[in-house]
């Protein structure tokens, strides 16, 4: 099973290393998408399959449409390389690594044993107890920080758009 | 046991994350260039509650998560400002003070 977890490895690097050395931003998501599926999977591996799930989910999905959108936002700056920003091309690299992904998580499914066994498997039941036990405060201030964070969010956009009236 | 090949993915990745937030002058490189680091630290925390049996690595993962949804929301305001009043998305614009 080890041998799983160094594939995911590989590919998580190569696509980190093309993220911070590609020039266009959108072929660069698709990378950072790739590179945050492969975590995911390593988080699996290592036994945090909640974790897994959270990473695809909020990373993956979330955050990334945020940047997209930015991206798409940008306008001005970048209209004239929209064109060339999706072609054909851009998508072998990432679709490339994500087969391996694909193949990886096949096997696992082929198998059908949970490679989880290999390390301690932390019990989803713990993690909430100790979130909403002795971590409680942190709960509080993680909520704390996430309403100045909407504000801000807020606040930010808004200016722009009162501007350009 | 894969805790250790973990931490020096875990490693791998924060240098990759650093060397990119230091060599972009792109925000928007630099600000995937956090996220990468973030995701270096956030593994780094799965793979010791992983050798250690505990809950409390998830529950850190839990709290970078948040802490990156709040970091990116403010940021990517700041960068559509950047953008809106500097017409560039060039780190090196923002020099008024002289720094």
């Amino acid at each position: 099973m080890e041998i799983l977890f160094y594939i995911a490895a590989t590919v998580t690097v190569l696509a980190t290393l093309r993220v911070i050395t590609h020039v266009h931003p959108v072929h660069a998501l698709l990378y950072l998408v790739v590179a945050l599926i492969a975590l995911a999977f390593i988080f699996y591996l290592l036994g945090a399959q909640f974790a897994a799930a959270l990473e695809i989910i909020i990373y993956g999905g979330a955050i990334m449409v945020l940047f997209i959108f930015v991206v798409m936002l940008l306008g001005p700056l970048a209209a004239e390389q929209e064109k060339s920003w999706l072609t054909p091309g851009a998508w072998i690299g990432p679709s490339i690594l994500a087969l391996v992904l694909l193949g990886e998580v096949g096997y696992l499914i082929a198998v059908g044993d949970h490679p989880v066994t290999i390390v301690a498997e932390t019990q989803q039941k713990a993690v909430s107890i100790a979130l909403y036990g002795p971590y409680i405060i942190a709960v509080e201030l993680a909520s704390m920080l996430l309403l100045p964070g909407l504000i801000g969010a807020y606040h930010l956009g808004r200016r722009i758009s009162r501007e350009d009236r | 046991m894969l805790s250790t090949p973990a931490l020096v993915l875990a490693i791998v990745l924060f240098g990759l994350g650093l060397i990119g937030l230091l060599s972009r002058r792109n925000i928007l490189y630099m600000l995937l260039s956090l996220e990468i680091m973030l995701n270096a630290a956030a593994l780094a925390f799965i793979a010791g509650g992983a050798r250690w049996g505990q809950a409390d690595g998830e529950v850190m993962f839990l709290f970078i998560l948040t802490l990156a949804a709040a970091e990116v929301s403010v940021a990517l305001g700041i960068v559509l400002q950047l953008s809106h009043r500097f017409r560039t998305v060039d780190a090196d614009a923002l020099c008024e003070l002289r720094g």
